[in-house]
């Protein structure tokens, strides 16, 4: 290694010292406390795919609840010990459950999970960067992260049990220890765990702003990013925007629960007892979260929608359709997503002129997502498409999209959401747009950019029987639940049989279990293809895909520092599809005009 | 450093809409001014909660102190720029000096605070009587003399926060300061990292400016 540097040290400085650097490295720097960016996106995917296991199993724990109300669990006892009492699932673990997995998967999968780990991977690889703007700010962000990730999972253990007050954790449940016992010490273990989350987002998203603002290599301008860089910088913009704010309502629900403040608390009279604290107001809580709470479900979707683009582009072999409205709409959603949050509050007694105002704004919030949608089905139209699993995924993201976003304009309109608000229509909404689509651009990410991560091939077959048994499970869960919404059916209650007009849907519950258990075994058909491909897969090429952007460029396994040689140039933006008159169908971006005279186009003819 | 100080103005914004969400769900004090006292009934009037100063006890000198205060963290500010600029010349010694004022400056900022939660908490002789006929004197998180809980709360909490950032920007200035002083800086042949440092004294200052508003003068 050291010979082939002493010839390129002169032209190379730079790359000689990373050699260097790298040489040094024993094996917790380089995969422990490792501060390059592909190790640490990897951390960050192993950790996200541990806890989407985790809050899985907690939903189908609920869902056989849900199910098979009648039933006794006791062949649970030995997984869950006390919380399953005489064969029944206590009512306090049912809550438990659900706040930990709506948690769970919207900070821990969806936000770490998905953003962490293709915002890491894929910025420098894409911008042509060495690495991150700051590689220990970096490492730091995923270690808090973990520290963050231990403190919730340890409140899962306790004797109190976790949070038990719903994952918005609206006070003054959440805010009195004596209101149930997961607002004793899981609720204190929550909150401090969301403090080290915000923190560590912070660290992530400074980095990744900065990264892409200073670090693009020669050429890259910001109009010739690929989607996914433009989604990702967006989505850092959002959660440094949004994250502060919970992070000041955790503050101060710290203080009422802990110093005795009133910040949301008001003449509360409880077990019998009077509190002394008064001028507070628990819906002020209910703002500052949902400042947060509704540019975060855009901080889930965005970094999907970036990478969906991408891959759909890819391999319909076709440029994205409206390059520029796809750039537009991203940042139309990141404006419009700060101004809707009180639309999850229409019941909360707020004015209905400002419930009008709210709804307005949210319902602008269809324009640019419907112009995403049209740009995607634009770039399928009549391409020459390659359904790999990637692919399948993608096409499957933007179908839960457009499923799941329709009711979201049913939603949206305050008048019909006070009769569908906490129902399992909203349930099957969210799940729809953000939660299953997110999780299809989440595996998009995964099956795309394995090669480049692992420098081997998942395997196609087992991906295609894991997309179609997903994607039927999916809709089996939650189209049903559109109807059991509209017939009023309340979410988040631990029983329903109590209740004579619900007791009709008891076999549509049944059905939705079973659709659940289904779609929760095929991730273990994921689980097994992700681990064996890593160690067994078929070995990748450098560009196994055909793709013009710059990560593809590198090495099969890129190392510290990325390009062995010095940085790519970029040319042309990363689109350059099935270009007329091409040698091949795609043009990599590093590429320059003057060995592609065939395929240009007249004002392309004198670029460089 | 924009950046984080853009999200960190967030935090510091959403704190001072609770304050003023929380300060319009009570009731104002309507009449003479003159003829005020404390009551939980409304919010208090600043003027008359923060009317000490150190040492000269028992005159009514309204936000005399505070004013002192701000002027100190102002002028540190000044420093500051002044650092920045020597930086921008390379002179060392002269990043120093300004250095050491603004470091000076920050921590009697933060003596003043203290003594000023000091004087928040003791209270005065006066105190306030409560429905139930016992008098209370001095705040603390659950009642205080001056009015509503809420009042005692958010100062304390808002305040504390913003205390808690001149404190981690006095740290800054000290470890820059060193740095300075070993000639680490001149090494590296610029003084960027004291820029950033005085872009974050600036920004602690301008939510000083804010916060003071909110308190003290609304």
């Amino acid at each position: 290694m050291s010979s082939t540097n002493i010839s390129t040290h002169e032209v190379h400085h730079d790359v000689h010292e990373e050699h260097e650097h790298h040489h040094e490295q024993n094996f917790i720097e380089k995969y422990i406390f490792s501060q390059d960016h592909k190790v640490i996106a990897k951390q960050f995917l192993f950790t996200g795919i541990f806890w989407a296991f985790v809050g899985g199993f907690l939903s189908i724990l609920f869902r056989l609840q849900l199910g098979w109300p009648q039933a006794t669990f006791t062949f649970l006892e030995p997984i869950l010990g006390g919380w399953v009492e005489n064969g029944k699932l206590s009512t306090e673990f049912y809550l438990a459950m659900v706040t930990m997995h709506g948690t769970i998967m919207v900070f821990f999968v969806l936000t770490a999970g998905l953003s962490g780990t293709f915002a890491n991977f894929l910025i420098p690889l894409q911008i042509g960067a060495r690495d991150m703007a700051s590689g220990f700010m970096n490492m730091l962000s995923f270690w808090i992260f973990f520290l963050s990730s231990i403190i919730l999972l340890t409140s899962l253990f306790i004797e109190t049990g976790p949070a038990s007050g719903g994952w918005t954790v609206y006070p003054p449940l959440s805010a009195l220890p004596q209101a149930m016992p997961g607002s004793g010490l899981g609720m204190t273990l929550w909150l401090v765990s969301m403090a080290l989350f915000i923190v560590s987002q912070l660290l992530g998203g400074v980095n990744y702003i900065t990264t892409i603002i200073n670090l693009r290599t020669k050429g890259m301008s910001m109009t010739k990013l690929p989607l996914t860089i433009w989604a990702l910088f967006l989505t850092a913009v959002l959660g440094l925007l949004a994250f502060p704010v919970l992070f000041s309502a955790a503050l101060l629900l710290i203080f009422d629960r802990s110093f005795g403040t009133s910040f949301y608390l008001s003449d509360i009279f409880i077990a019998g007892e009077a509190l002394a604290n008064t001028g507070g107001s628990p819906v002020l809580f209910q703002h500052l979260f949902w400042f947060l709470g509704h540019p975060e479900v855009y901080i889930v979707i965005m970094p999907a929608m970036g990478l969906v683009s991408e891959v759909i582009t890819t391999n319909s072999r076709k440029p994205i359709f409206g390059y520029r409205a796809m750039i537009g709409s991203l940042m139309g959603i990141s404006v419009l997503s700060f101004v809707v949050w009180a639309h999850h509050m229409f019941v909360s007694g707020m004015n209905p002129f400002l419930g009008s105002v709210f709804m307005f704004l949210t319902l602008i919030i269809a324009v640019p997502s419907a112009v995403k949608v049209f740009n995607w089905l634009a770039t399928l139209w009549r391409g020459n498409i390659r359904f790999s699993t990637a692919m399948l995924f993608a096409i499957g993201f933007v179908s839960l999209f457009i499923s799941g976003g329709l009711t979201g304009i049913i939603l949206g309109n305050s008048a019909l959401d006070i009769h569908l608000h906490d129902t399992y229509f909203v349930i099957a909404h969210f799940h729809l747009v953000m939660g299953a689509a997110a999780f299809f651009g989440m595996f998009t990410g995964v099956y795309h950019w394995f090669p480049k991560m692992f420098g081997r091939m998942m395997d196609e077959k087992l991906g295609f029987i894991h997309f179609w048994l997903t994607f039927i499970a999916v809709y089996l869960v939650f189209m049903p639940m559109h109807y059991l919404g509209i017939a009023g059916f309340p979410r988040r209650y631990y029983s329903w049989t109590g209740f004579e007009a619900f007791n009709m849907f008891a076999d549509m519950n049944t059905f939705i279990s079973i659709s659940a258990i289904i779609g929760f075994s095929a991730q273990f058909i994921f689980l097994f293809n992700f681990i064996y491909s890593i160690f067994k897969g078929r070995r990748s090429t450098p560009n196994p895909w055909h793709s013009n952007t710059l990560e593809w460029t590198t090495p099969v396994l890129p190392g510290h520092g990325n390009w062995p040689g010095p940085l790519p140039v970029v040319y042309r933006w990363p689109y350059d599809y099935s270009k007329p008159g091409a040698v091949e169908d795609y043009i990599p971006q590093t590429v320059p005009f003057s060995e592609t005279q065939s395929s240009n186009f007249p004002h392309e003819k004198d670029l460089e | 450093m924009w950046f984080f100080l853009l999200s960190d103005a967030f935090t510091f914004g959403a704190l001072l809409i609770v304050y003023g969400l929380s300060r319009h769900k009570h009731l104002p004090y309507v009449g003479d001014p003159e003829a005020f006292t404390f009551s939980t009934q409304w919010w208090p009037i600043p003027e008359k909660v923060f009317n000490a100063f150190p040492g000269l006890h028992g005159v009514d000198l309204p936000l005399a102190f505070v004013a002192l205060m701000t002027m100190i963290l102002i002028l540190s500010s000044v420093t500051m720029v002044l650092a920045v600029e020597a930086g921008h010349r390379m002179d060392k010694n002269d990043v120093q000096k300004w250095l050491l004022w603004t470091i000076l400056f920050g921590s009697i900022f933060l003596g003043c605070q203290a003594w000023e939660w000091t004087h928040f908490i003791v209270g005065d002789d006066t105190g306030m009587v409560l429905g139930d006929g016992t008098r209370v004197f001095g705040a603390s998180l659950t009642v205080n003399q001056y009015g509503p809980p809420l009042f005692a709360d958010l100062f304390f909490f808002i305040t504390g926060f913003h205390g808690t950032h001149v404190f981690s920007g006095v740290v800054l200035l000290i470890m820059a300061f060193i740095n300075t002083v070993n000639g680490v800086y001149h090494k590296r042949g610029h003084y960027e990292m004291v820029e950033k440092v005085g872009l974050y004294w600036h920004f602690v200052d301008l939510v000083w400016v804010f916060v003071f508003t909110f308190f003290y003068l609304i």
